[in-house]
Parts: C-alpha cells; structure tokens; sequence
C-alpha cells in the first residue's frame, strides 16, 4: 500500500487521514494484507465460499406494517430538518 | 460505413408490497415526507433488518414467468457509496447469488416477427430515498419515505439491435410484472425505470463497441427517443475520428437533451461484500411449487387465447392481452354484448382514444363494460348506425348516462321506416337532376359506385339517422327504375 492507495481507500471512506500519519497507516493496513496473504495460500478448490460465519438461514417476516410515523422523534435527531425533510449539503449530480 | 446498434437493459421494477423489503414501515405512494421511514430505513444504530417473505414471493413470480431457474439460496450484499438519500452508506442488494438466474422473455415486431431477449439475472434489493433538489437555504431536501422500497432489478443480456427492440422488450416486461400483480407499473410515480446501455459497432463485427449508459428513464417514448440520440451521437462522434468514453449520461425527456453525468474512470469502486446483518435466505421446492400455483395468465398465453377463442387477429389480441386491465374490460364487453369483434374494435378504437387524450387509466374510463355492451347491442340491432353510434359514445363519456337513455333522449334512432325513407329518397333525387343525369348516362360497372353520391344529401336529410342498408336498397330500387 501506497500513500496513494491510502488517498483513495480514504476517499471511498469519506474519512480524513492526516497527511503526518498516511505512512504508518499504510503500514497498518500493508499487515493486514500480509496476514490475508498468507491466509489466501490455503487450498480452497472446491470449498464453497461462505456467505455468513452463521450456519443458519434467513428468517422472513410476513408483509403487514408494523412501524408507525416517529418523524416528528426523529427529526428532532437531525441537524437540520424543514417542511419534514432533512437537509443537506446541496446534492449535485 | 454501415453501424449496428447494440443494446441491453436493466429494469428497476418496484415490487407492489405493503411494506418495505427490510422494514414493516409503509410503502403507500404520496404520503407526506418522511413519516413512512422508521428506525430501520434510517439506518438508526441497533436496528436489524427482517427480509419480507412477499418481497420473495414476488420475484420467484417474476423468475417462473420467464422460465428462469429461481435462486434457492440467494445472499445479500454491500454496495458501498455515498450519497444522501441512502442512509445506511450501502445499498442491500444482491450479486454473486440472485434469487432468479437466467431466463429469456419473447418480445413481438411491428413486422409480425419474434425475438427472444435473453435475461443474465433479476435480484432483489431496496430503493434509496429521494433528493429534492429546491434551495432550501444553499441546502437539499431529502425524503426517505422511499428508502427500502423493494425492487427486483432485472438485467437483461446485450440482444437488442433497435431502439423498436428496446421499447418492445420494456413494455413486454412491463406487461409481465403488472399482468403478475408483483408491481402497478406507474411509470409516471417511478414504479418502473430503465436504465440504457447502448453501443455501436460496424455491422457484421462481432467486438462490441464502448458502451455509455443512460440511467433513470421513466417513459417508453423516453427511451426512444434517448436511443435515436444517442446512436446518432456515438456514429458521429466515432465518424469524425474520435471515440466513445465510457460513461454515465442523463437524459431530460422534456427538453430532449442528454449529459455525461460521470465517467466511469472516476467512477465508484461498490466494495461488494456480504451483508453481516443477514443470513443467507433458503427457499425450497414447496415454496417454489406454492408460488406456480398462485402465477395468472400471463399476456403470451391470454394473446394465443384471444386467437383461438374470439378468432382475433394475431396483432388484435396482442394488443388487448397486453396488459391485464385491458383484458378483462375486453373479455367483460364481449361477454355482455356477445360480439367479440365490434367489442375489440370499440376498446382499440374510440375507448383507448379517449383514454389516452386524457391520460386516464382503463379502469377508471367514464364509459364502463355495462355501458360499452349496451351501445353495441344497438348497433348490432340496427337501432344506430356506426356513426351515431360515435356521437352516443362521446355523449356516454361525457357523463349523460348509458346509450338507451341518450338515444331516446336526442332522438337518434336510426330511421327503418320504408315509407318515410322512399319519400325522402324521392325528394333528394328530384333535387339533384344532374347528379341523376350523370348517373343515367354511366357505364353499368361504375353505377354502383356513382351511387353513392346520393347518400351524402339522404343522410343529410335524415340528420345521419338513416338506416344505411335499406336506404341503398331503395335508392338502388328507384335508380334502376328510371334506367
């Protein structure tokens, strides 16, 4: 892993990586990597891949509401909420 | 050179549930903003989602109606991006294991010819919310009433070649989902939205070209419209020596005009991986089984139908089996008024004419089933002649009550009365002695025809209340006399 790397992993993340610690995060992560590695030079032919660690499956649930409006809760969580809406930095395409 | 167009499709198809693919909050179209998004769609710390069994049901419809193989164990997975109207930061959809896998949908040619599209998966996932782009002080509005909304997003391979193709592949599928009752099919409200991917090539090469993709189209002629431009932008762009980038556009329906809205090299990078939150959902024969017992007619099956049972046209009974509505007003009129063939010609004809100027939805048309039969059945006895039988229709639609009652209210019962129409016949031949004169000195062969010429003034007289046959049977009677 590169400082570039970094620059993009961080920017996928939408987290702010101080530029003083970009080279030991990528030393960080670079071991990481290196452990996922090693565990990658196991044998796995023919092993389905596993979805979950659970070996369990989904439950359904039947289709009837069951949730009422909060908004009124909900909004008051909000930086900032108008005409029921939240807002937010202007959206551009 | 000659260019050859390729396309492929994927459909984003709002299923019809009660409540969302992860939530038990409402799904109800136009509640006021945000009061249908609760803790879950929110994205709310310690919220667990719970996957609705209807949300399966629904798309394992779709999967046997397309003859598709049905995931019997389907995983949800992670698609990572940022946007404000997706609180969660990813999106639950489905990738490596879809609950419908291959399948192929026929679609039908202006040309009478067939064409199978081959379908590479349909999965499940959920809708995000809806940014409102007004100014709210430099700020975005966002309702996430739609967060959570199930979808099955529908891919279909690279097989169509024309825009026609396109537009007969999306309204073949929108004949199937809301012939399944699995979604409404409200273009207008989002139900159904298409993205576009489309590229050229030099006809008879094999490589595809670099395709761009058009997202969010929410109307057939939409789409047509945005096909034609844009084959015509990437033949021009590549004729004048350069070459298409592969990119994301929008195109505005209203002004017809498309953009680039990003380029994938900038372009995100999802990060799939599968969802801790949920398990994998396992879904056995029985329940298979119990789904195909619930599946109606589809449109196909109710068109060959149509064929054999009210001997229709081929085109006819495609058209009225296209989508369910239409087909039972169809079925119900004819049953009522017992003749399939003026019943098909009144619902293709004046109805879906009067429902379209108005953008009015077959099964909230003014003239009902009832209302349609009675007119036929006077047309049928000769009490009304085709053309009044127009003017009773736009009369029944106008709201003045059903056939019966207008025909005797306006008087326009067709004239069967021999003695009064010979009397009428006379006068108009006394009054046009040219047109007679003419008549007198034709070729035997063009007599017939040349008679017709009096029928004009008749029905003039008559206020067009004549009845037809007879009064060519007394006018051709009189005519000959005077030979």
């Amino acid at each position: 892993m590169d400082r570039s790397d970094i620059a993009k992993l961080a920017e996928l993340a939408r987290i702010e990586i101080a530029d003083s610690t970009v080279d030991e995060v990528a030393k960080s992560i670079t071991d990481v990597l290196t452990l996922v590695d090693q565990l990658q030079a196991a044998d796995t032919d023919g092993i389905a891949p596993m979805a979950h660690p659970l070996d369990a499956t989904q439950r359904l649930r039947a289709d009837v509401v069951t949730e009422s409006n909060r908004r009124e809760d909900f909004q008051a969580l909000a930086p900032a909420a108008e005409q029921g809406l939240y807002l937010v930095p202007k959206v551009i395409d | 050179m000659e260019w050859e167009t390729v396309i492929g499709l994927e459909v984003h198809v709002q299923l019809a549930t009660t409540t969302k693919i992860f939530s038990g909050a409402s799904t109800a179209f136009g509640a006021e903003p945000n009061t249908q998004a609760c803790a879950i769609d929110l994205a709310m710390p310690g919220t667990l989602p719970v996957p609705n069994e209807q949300a399966f049901r629904y798309a394992v419809m779709f999967g046997l109606a397309i003859d598709a193989e049905i995931g019997k164990r389907s995983v949800f997975e992670r698609k990572n991006y940022f946007y404000p109207d997706l609180p969660k930061g990813y999106q639950t959809t489905q990738l490596e294991s879809p609950i419908v896998g291959p399948g192929h949908v026929e679609i039908q040619l202006a040309d009478g010819s067939t064409k199978s599209i081959r379908i590479h998966h349909a999965h499940l996932e959920e809708d995000a919310g809806k940014s409102l782009h007004e100014d709210f002080h430099g700020m975005s509005g966002i309702d996430l009433n739609r967060a959570g909304t199930p979808l099955i997003e529908i891919v279909s391979e690279p097989d169509m070649r024309s825009a026609e193709e396109a537009v007969a592949f999306a309204r073949k599928l929108h004949s199937i989902v809301t012939s399944l009752g699995i979604c409404d099919g409200e273009m207008s409200q989002g139900s159904m939205r298409f993205d576009v991917n489309i590229s050229v090539r030099p006809k008879g090469t094999e490589e595809f070209g670099t395709r761009t993709e058009t997202k969010n189209l929410n109307s057939f002629k939409f789409m047509e419209d945005c096909i034609a431009l844009e084959v015509e932008r990437q033949i021009d762009l590549i004729e004048d020596g350069g070459s298409v980038i592969q990119e994301t556009r929008l195109y505005n329906g209203d002004t017809k005009v498309a953009r680039s809205m990003r380029s994938k090299e900038e372009a995100n990078d999802y990060r799939y991986f599968p969802c801790p939150d949920l398990l994998p959902v396992e879904i056995d024969d029985e329940f298979i089984e119990a789904v195909r017992q619930t599946l109606p007619e589809l449109p196909d099956a109710r068109q060959q139908r149509f064929v054999e049972q009210y001997k229709l046209s081929e085109y006819d009974a495609g058209i009225l089996a296209a989508d369910s509505a239409t087909a039972h007003y169809f079925e119900s009129t004819t049953e009522k008024c017992g003749d399939a063939k003026l019943a098909a010609n009144w619902v293709m004809g004046e109805v879906s004419a009067h429902l379209n100027a108005e953008e009015k939805d077959i099964t909230s048309s003014p003239v009902n089933t009832d209302m349609l039969a009675g007119l036929i059945a006077r047309i049928k006895d000769n009490t009304i002649s085709n053309k009044i039988a127009k003017q009773v229709f736009e009369d029944m639609w106008q709201g003045e009550g059903d056939a019966d009652a207008i025909i005797e209210a306006k008087g326009l019962k067709q004239m069967s009365d021999t003695g009064e129409l010979e009397k009428i016949v006379d006068e108009v031949i006394a009054a046009n002695q040219a047109m007679l004169e003419d008549w007198l000195a034709s070729e035997p062969d063009k007599r017939k025809k040349k008679m017709g010429g009096f029928m004009g003034p008749i029905m003039k007289a008559t206020k067009g209340q004549a009845n037809p046959g007879l009064v060519n049977q007394i006018l051709a009677k009189k005519l000959n006399s005077m030979l």
